[in-house]
Formats: structure tokens, C-alpha cells, sequence
């Protein structure tokens, strides 16, 4: 691999399913059954695009909403191409679909900071369309010619006269789409780069936005999504689970519970005894007069100190070579200026605010799932295994998500709702406590590296070296994306054998990306070695917010530091003269460099303050940052957070901005607090008293530089995150003399 | 039965006295705008107030609210009216998944109604509560400063007419 790249590598996870034949079919969606909200009569575009006859323009937002402003950000894709403010397009969650699927994964994951540069170019070819044939239709039927007409703000205009688009679609609808569109050129944009007011602002400042925990108040609008239908007889219900991830119940006395107010009944599912009653603090409160025993997993033989150890004794071995360039080994072993530190990352949380909760209503042959979730095709999917309604036959309706991060990529929760309906027989609602959260997420993996490099007399690096230990998260995507991409009459059984193959092919056969993305790419050094030596302690593990860089950035970029002060040379001048390769970074670098007056830091140091720096390429974006933090006392407090991001072209600079921002505060949690740690297999972290997050009082200002670029879009969600650990230990060093290589970050 | 003022109505229900406000005003009145996050008061995602107090409601049995007015992100303002906190919000984009901010805009709302013009410490204080994972802090601290600049709140007015 030459270059981290999310995109493609979760691409060439999926060609990796089809060739390690685990990809026997792609399930064939039902053509003959509408996609869920779209209206019968309107004109339809792509799937994604519908006018009405009312001439309402309804959007089928096919990425999640989870904070990173995917409403804003793609409706103005669709604004641009029909010449019409976003705030007059109508935005439904899109259900389950072929047409909704993410261009850059085959599925409809919202993920991996994709949105805009996936849909950059398609959605707005399918507004053009959609422009092209209400003009063709409208030329038709007012007969005019096609250049008199002019779609604008929500009409159709001939001179000074204003049409409804409705009274098109029907003519519009009969119509061929035509070969070919242009798209409006980039000098006459109206939209896109321009400031953007986020459309769904209004709704969220007044608590009228619904989230997938506000399904089913009794009396309101249950339904989310245009649908009307209220969710008869709605069930609150709470799940005890096995302090031990992946434990099952061996016996339960319910009795105290079931004699609790409220409490409809006690069921016993896959991961443990569930309460359903008429309210959720009934349900809630039930569990503690629960005496469960437990089927203990292997999982309950980890330690985290044994954990630890496990590592760094793996630090010393061999395992598969991730990336190769030159003879590092022996480029170190000849050379007279060399250096070698491990650095250590631990578990995290996503510890989204919004805990994970699912709604289900099963009938006889359908089944309705209201859910916040980063990827609807595979709650169908995990939906399906858990009841006996086919997939095709259940309804997902996505919500607002309140906080994903990678969490909600993940759908055990899903799977738990369905459970507990099915075995209820009543529509319910499944919430879980902050605690369920905490312990039972998928979590960021833990990781240590080994990094060693060779340096010339000049200090310029000659070698680069490491190896990465830790588990892999891929094999536990495998184990629950897999049944999606199996045909469906397969037995569970069958799946589950074929899911569990996941762990062994990252084992033996070829390395996870995300366990070695950014351990190598941004420097030019002639000979270069990453190693991955995979020792897996059995948590679960997801997606986390800039996945592998999460770690990556923190253990390269602090490494190069060392490098710099070893060498004598300036840090933020020893990574320019190693970034030749990657312009836009060393861009990045200069442009921090001023903003934070870099080159006057010594000045600022006889003030208490000090700046480190740190540069990450992720998500195919650029991203540098400086700190500037005081030491007292053994505290740590980062004041002021400098920033310049390259992200390409910007579509709506203050939601890259937001993202940016969001970004840095996110990873300053983990730099200065985050860790989960297991005790007998159980996490031992349960809610934010002993997983704190940064508040405002630890917020620092920022101050950000979003780089004008015409390239392709890219990333904005995560790259942001990687080098905010990195810039804050790097300026502890500064400031206190101690290199600090683990996180979060501790003084001693 | 416990009876008092939700959003300036008079409101009763007939429940256990130990079952938290919160999900009193979630379940039982339907107003969904007020989140649960953590279940011991240290998120603020369910800040409401309480006689003009903002208070974490998922720790604040309903009994204790008895005879008293209790005001949500429903009650502050609406589309239609919004409070000046709101629409601070929406000029400074504030909101990212949104989750968190009516907690923020409660807790917001209630220090500007009893202290105008906050000091930077006093902003940092009042809103240390409420977190927020999508980092939105230097937008809230803009936004509440924006206001703080504006407007002239008086206390008096602001406890004659409820607490918003």
C-alpha cells in the first residue's frame, strides 16, 4: 500500500470478502417493492431525488446524520444542480436501498469521512438530471424553448412567470433521462464554498430534532420519516447483560422483579434477561432485583496489566510485514545515530451521548426498526437473524443519531430490540444505561508500537522501523457485517462459521489496514518497515473516530519529535524537510507555523506557556496542529489549539470547520483522559465519572485554517482527530523535559 | 398525586414519588426534547429548570418538583419565538449531532438569566456540566458571550415571567 486511504482500503475489505470467497452473492433487493417513503406519483431521480406534485423537492438522505452535517453538506450538492437554497428541500432519512448504498464502500455505511467526496460528484449529477428533465418536460408542455426556461429556488421560470414543479413531474416522469449533464461550473457556483446555515439548526435548538430514543412517546408522532402510523401498545424495555462481554445466562430468579409495578414480563435472550414494562424506569429499575447467573466467556481471564505485558513481550516478534520499502534493519543496524522508544494506546470508548437504543414493532411478515444507526442495510441484516420476518420485509427508519463516531456502525443493539420484541410479542423500546454503554461498546483497540529509526550525521533520516501490537478490528466487522453479503437462505449456523473466519485472515494471511494505517506514510525516508504482530485479548472491537490513526498519529508523530530534538533540528523544520513528498502537508506545516508564531515560542516559554507540533495525512486530507499548553503541578492545560486543515474543495466551510473543531476536542479527550481497562474480562470504566471527557472548562480556543484548494474533496470528520494527542505531548515535553509515550498523557 | 407547572401549566401525575423527573417529562408528557445521557447527573443533557434553577432532572425525583415550575427546551421557546439563547445557537452554528444542546441551551439560558454579563470563569462554571462529545465548547462560549453582549436581561422581568 502506498498511502492510507480509509476509501480504499475498506474497499479492498470487501474485495478481500469476495476473495476469500466469503462473498457468494450480493442480496437481490426486492424490484418490485417501492422504497420505503418514496410517493407513488412524484418524479423520482436516481432513487434519491423525488419532485412531487405539490412541486415539493423531498431528498432521500442516504448517509446518516450523526453531528458531522450530512444534511447540510449533501442537500447543498442537490441545491446547487437545481438552483435552489437548501432550506426549500425536504430531507427524509433514507430506508434500505440499492440507490442509498455508499459509492465508495458497495454498502450503506456512513463512515470513514466519505460523505461529501461520495456523493460530491453523483448527487449532483442526479439534481442535474432531475433539472434537465423538468425543463425538457415543462419546454414540452408550455412549449418554449428549453433555453427561455430556468429552474430557481424550488420553480420553474419562464421570464418573470413562476411555475410549480409539479405541474411537470407527471410529463417529467415518462421521460428517458438524458445521456449526459453538465454540472454548473465551478466559477458560477451558488452554493457550494459559500457559508451555509446548518438546515436542520432549527429543529435542534428547540428539542423538536427525533432522535432514535424519542420513537414511540406515547400520543406523539411515533413514526419518524413522513409516516403518520402510531406504534400501538409500545413496551419500555431495560437488559441486564453479563458483566463480561459475550456471556450468557445460566439461570435467572425473576420472581422479585416480575412482582414490581409496571413490569409486563422478564425474558431471557442471547446476552442476557430482559424487563419489559409499561414505562422505562419501571424496566430500569426491575434489573437490580434480577439474580442472574452467568456462563463466563474466555474474555473473563483478561487483565489489563496482563494485557500490557502480553504487548510489550510482542514488541520483540516478527509478524507480517504491513509495508516494506528498502532495508530498514539493516539501514539501523549500520548506522552510527539511531533511536528506538515504545509507545503504548489503550482501549477506548466511543461514549456517544445518545446510548445506543432501537425501536421495533414486529407484525406477522413485517417489521418496523426505528433506529439511529451509521449503517441501515446491516441493522436489516442483524434485524432478520433475530426474528423470522425476511429482510426484505423489514422497514429500517433511520434517525437523528446522537453521536456515532464508528459506534453506531455496530448493531448488537439492534439485534437485542428485536430479540426481546420477538420474545415479548409487544412493540418495545430498548434503551440502555450509560453503564450498558461503557461496557459493552465495540471499542478502539488497544495498541503499542516499537519504533526505531536511523538518522545521517546531518539528522535526516535514513531508516524507519516499526512494529505495531495489538488486535485487529476488521475481523469483528466481518462477524456481524457477513450475514449481508450471504444469501439469505442460509443456515445461522452456516454464517456464523463463515463470520468467525474473519479473526484468522488477519491473522494469517494478510493485515488489517486499520491496525497499521499512518504508521509510515507522510515521511520520505528511503527505507521503511512496518511490522503488525497481532495479539487479540477477545474485547470487541469497532470503529473509533479516525480509527487506526487514532493511535498511529500519536506514536509516529511523538516519535518524530525525539527524532527532531536528537537531531538538533527545529520539529516543525525536521518535518517539512521530510514531507517533499507530500507538499500539502508541509503547506499545512508553514501555514501553522505563522499562525502560532512558531519561530517566537521561546518568548512565549518565559510566559509558561509552550507549543508542540504535530502533522497527520488521513482520510486523504492534511491536517497540522500546534498546542500551546502550560505545565503546573503535574496538570496539564492545553490553552489554545492551532490548526490548518487541507481538506480540498471545501463545500460548506463552517461544517468542515465544525468538524475540524469537534475533531481536536474529541481527540483531546483521549490524550488527556480516555482509557477502559478490563478486570477479569469485564470493563471496568462505567460511566463519565471514571470515563471523563474534556468539558468546557478543559476546551481549549481554536483557532483554524481551512486551506482554499480546488482539489477533490476529502475527508473532514476525523482527520482532525490524529494529531491533537501528538501536538499536546509534544508541547508537555517543551515545557516539562518529560517524553511522554503513552496515553492518555501523565505526568509522573 | 404530584402537582406543578410544566411550562407555565399546571400539570399533575399520579406515580411513584422517586421516579425522576426526567423521564416523567419524556414518558408521561410526551416531551421528548430533554435527553437522557448518563443517569447521575453528570452530562446535563437533561438539564431543565427548575424554578428559573437549571437542574439535572435525571436525579431530580418528581416529588421534589412539587408546587414548583418546571420549564424544558419546549417551554423556552419555539420556532415560532425563539429565546435569545436559541437563536444565538443557530447564528453561531452550535449544534452538531444536537443530542446535548437543549441540556446546553437550559443551563445557558439560566446563567444569563441571573447573570447578564458572565465573565469568561463564570461562563466555565455554569456550563462545565453539560457535555458535549462533538466538541462543540468554542462555538457555546461564542454563542453565550454573543448574547451576554446584546442583551439586557433583568432578572426581575426574567422571574416574573417563569424562568425563560
Amino acid at each position: 500500500m502506498s498511502q492510507s486511504n480509509m476509501a480504499i482500503q475498506r474497499r479492498s475489505f470487501l474485495k478481500l470478502l469476495g476473495a476469500g470467497g466469503l462473498m457468494l452473492s450480493m442480496p437481490a433487493l426486492a424490484t418490485d417493492k417501492p422504497l420505503l417513503y418514496s410517493q407513488g406519483d412524484a418524479f423520482v431521480s436516481d432513487g434519491v431525488l423525488q419532485i412531487t406534485p405539490t412541486g415539493e423537492i423531498i431528498f432521500l438522505m442516504p448517509r446518516a446524520e450523526m453531528g458531522q452535517g450530512t444534511n447540510t453538506g449533501l442537500s447543498m450538492l442537490i441545491a446547487e444542480e437545481l438552483n435552489t437554497p437548501p432550506e426549500l428541500i425536504t430531507i427524509l432519512h433514507a430506508g434500505v436501498g440499492e440507490p442509498y448504498k455508499n459509492p465508495l464502500f458497495g454498502m450503506q455505511m456512513t463512515g470513514g469521512s466519505t460523505s461529501i467526496m461520495a456523493h460530491y460528484e453523483p448527487l449532483r449529477k442526479t439534481a442535474a438530471t432531475a433539472r434537465e428533465m423538468i425543463i425538457h418536460a415543462a419546454s414540452e408542455q408550455l412549449n418554449m424553448d428549453p433555453t427561455s426556461l430556468q429552474l430557481r429556488d424550488g420553480k420553474l421560470w419562464l421570464a418573470e412567470k413562476a411555475y410549480s414543479l409539479g405541474d411537470f413531474v407527471e410529463r417529467a416522469s415518462q421521460s428517458k433521462p438524458p445521456a449526459k449533464v453538465i454540472l454548473t461550473p465551478n466559477s458560477n457556483l451558488r452554493f457550494i464554498g459559500k457559508q451555509q446555515k446548518k438546515v436542520d439548526g432549527l429543529a435542534k435548538v428547540t428539542g423538536q430534532a427525533r432522535f432514535g430514543i424519542d420513537v414511540g412517546s406515547p400520543g406523539s408522532d411515533s413514526v419518524i420519516n413522513g409516516s403518520d402510523q402510531h406504534i400501538p401498545n409500545l413496551k419500555r424495555a431495560a437488559l441486564l447483560r453479563c458483566p463480561v462481554i459475550g456471556g450468557e445466562v445460566k439461570s435467572v430468579d425473576a420472581s422479585a422483579a416480575k412482582q414490581l409495578p409496571g413490569v409486563i414480563d422478564v425474558l431471557t435472550i442471547f446476552n442476557g434477561v430482559a424487563v419489559v414494562a409499561e414505562h422505562y424506569w419501571q424496566a430500569r429499575k426491575a434489573l437490580s432485583e434480577l439474580t442472574v447467573e452467568w456462563d463466563l466467556p474466555e474474555l473473563a481471564k483478561q487483565n489489563s496489566a496482563d494485557i500490557r505485558q502480553a504487548f510489550e513481550k510482542a514488541l520483540a516478534e516478527e509478524g507480517q510485514t504491513a509495508f516494506e520499502q528498502g532495508d530498514s534493519r539493516t539501514a539501523i543496524a549500520n548506522a552510527r545515530n539511531t533511536l528506538t522508544a515504545d509507545y503504548h494506546a489503550p482501549y477506548l470508548a466511543h461514549a456517544t451521548m445518545e446510548p445506543m437504543n432501537c425501536t421495533v414493532w414486529l407484525q406477522d411478515d413485517v417489521a418496523d426498526v426505528w433506529v439511529p444507526t451509521q449503517g441501515p442495510d446491516v441493522s436489516q441484516t442483524v434485524a432478520s437473524e433475530h426474528c423470522d420476518v425476511s429482510r426484505d420485509n423489514i422497514r429500517v427508519h433511520s434517525t437523528f443519531l446522537g453521536g456515532g463516531f464508528g459506534r453506531r456502525v455496530n448493531q448488537d443493539y439492534v439485534a437485542e430490540a428485536v430479540a426481546i420484541a420477538k420474545a415479548s410479542g409487544f412493540p418495545i423500546q430498548l434503551v440502555w444505561s450509560r453503564e450498558d454503554d461503557m461496557r459493552n461498546d465495540f471499542y478502539r483497540p488497544a495498541a503499542s508500537a516499537r519504533m526505531s529509526a536511523a538518522m545521517d550525521d546531518q539528522g535526516q533520516l535514513q531508516a524507519w522501523d516499526v512494529t505495531r501490537v495489538g488486535p485487529n478490528i476488521m475481523g469483528y466487522t466481518i462477524d456481524e457485517a457477513a450475514g449481508m453479503y450471504l444469501p439469505e437462505f442460509l443456515p445461522g449456523g452456516f454464517v456464523d462459521w463463515i463470520s468467525k473466519r474473519g479473526h484468522g485472515i488477519f491473522e494469517n494471511w494478510t493485515v488489517d489496514p486499520s491496525s497499521v494505517e499512518g504508521l509510515w506514510e507522510e515521511y520520505s525516508i528511503a527505507n521503511k518497515t512496518v511490522r503488525q504482530v497481532t495479539v487479540d485479548p477477545g474485547l470487541r472491537l469497532g470503529f473509533w473516530r479516525s480509527v487506526g490513526h487514532s493511535f498511529s498519529g500519536f506514536f509516529k508523530e511523538g516519535f518524530m519529535d525525539e527524532l527532531a530534538i536528537k537531531a538538533g533540528i527545529d520539529p516543525l523544520d525536521y518535518r517539512m524537510q521530510h514531507c517533499g513528498d507530500m507538499p500539502r502537508l508541509a503547506a499545512a506545516l508553514k501555514k501553522v507555523a505563522e499562525m502560532s508564531n512558531w519561530a517566537q515560542r521561546e518568548q512565549l516559554a518565559e510566559k509558561g506557556r509552550y507549543l508542540g507540533v504535530a502533522a497527520v495525512f488521513s482520510f486523504n486530507s492534511y491536517v497540522a496542529q500546534v498546542a500551546e499548553v502550560s505545565v503546573d503541578g503535574g496538570q496539564i492545560k492545553v490553552h489554545k489549539v492551532y490548526c490548518v486543515a487541507d481538506c480540498g474543495r471545501v463545500v460548506n466551510p463552517d461544517g468542515v470547520a465544525a468538524q475540524i473543531e469537534g475533531g481536536i476536542v474529541f481527540g483531546l479527550s483521549a490524550a488527556l483522559s480516555g482509557t477502559i481497562t478490563l478486570k477479569d474480562g469485564a470493563v471496568e470504566q462505567s460511566n463519565f465519572h471514571d470515563y471523563p471527557v474534556v468539558r468546557m472548562n478543559e476546551a481549549p480556543e481554536i483557532e483554524l485554517h481551512i486551506v482554499q484548494s480546488t482539489q477533490a474533496p476529502t475527508g473532514a470528520g476525523e482527520p482532525g482527530v490524529p494529531p491533537i494527542a501528538p501536538a499536546v505531548a509534544n508541547a508537555v515535553f517543551a515545557a516539562s523535559g518529560q517524553r511522554l509515550r503513552e496515553l492518555p498523557l501523565r505526568l509522573t | 398525586m404530584i402537582e406543578f407547572q410544566l411550562n407555565g401549566e399546571p400539570v399533575s401525575v399520579d406515580v411513584p414519588a422517586d421516579t425522576p423527573l426526567l423521564w416523567i417529562i419524556r414518558e408521561h408528557f410526551q416531551l421528548t426534547g430533554s435527553k437522557f445521557g448518563c443517569g447521575m447527573g453528570l452530562c446535563g443533557a437533561c438539564t431543565m429548570h427548575v424554578d428559573g434553577i437549571a437542574s439535572r432532572t435525571c436525579i431530580l425525583p418528581v416529588v421534589a418538583v412539587a408546587g414548583k415550575s418546571v420549564t424544558t427546551i419546549e417551554g423556552l421557546g419555539d420556532a415560532e419565538q425563539l429565546h435569545p439563547v436559541q437563536e444565538a445557537w443557530l447564528e453561531h452554528n452550535v449544534p452538531q449531532c444536537g443530542y446535548c444542546q437543549p441540556g446546553q441551551i437550559m443551563s445557558a439560558s439560566a446563567l444569563l438569566a441571573t447573570n447578564p454579563k458572565p465573565s469568561d470563569s463564570e461562563i466555565e462554571a455554569a456550563m462545565s456540566g453539560n457535555i458535549c462529545r462533538c466538541g462543540t465548547y468554542p462555538r457555546i462560549r461564542k454563542a453565550i458571550k454573543s448574547v451576554a453582549a446584546v442583551q439586557q436581561f433583568d432578572p426581575a422581568e426574567q422571574a416574573a415571567g417563569g424562568d425563560a
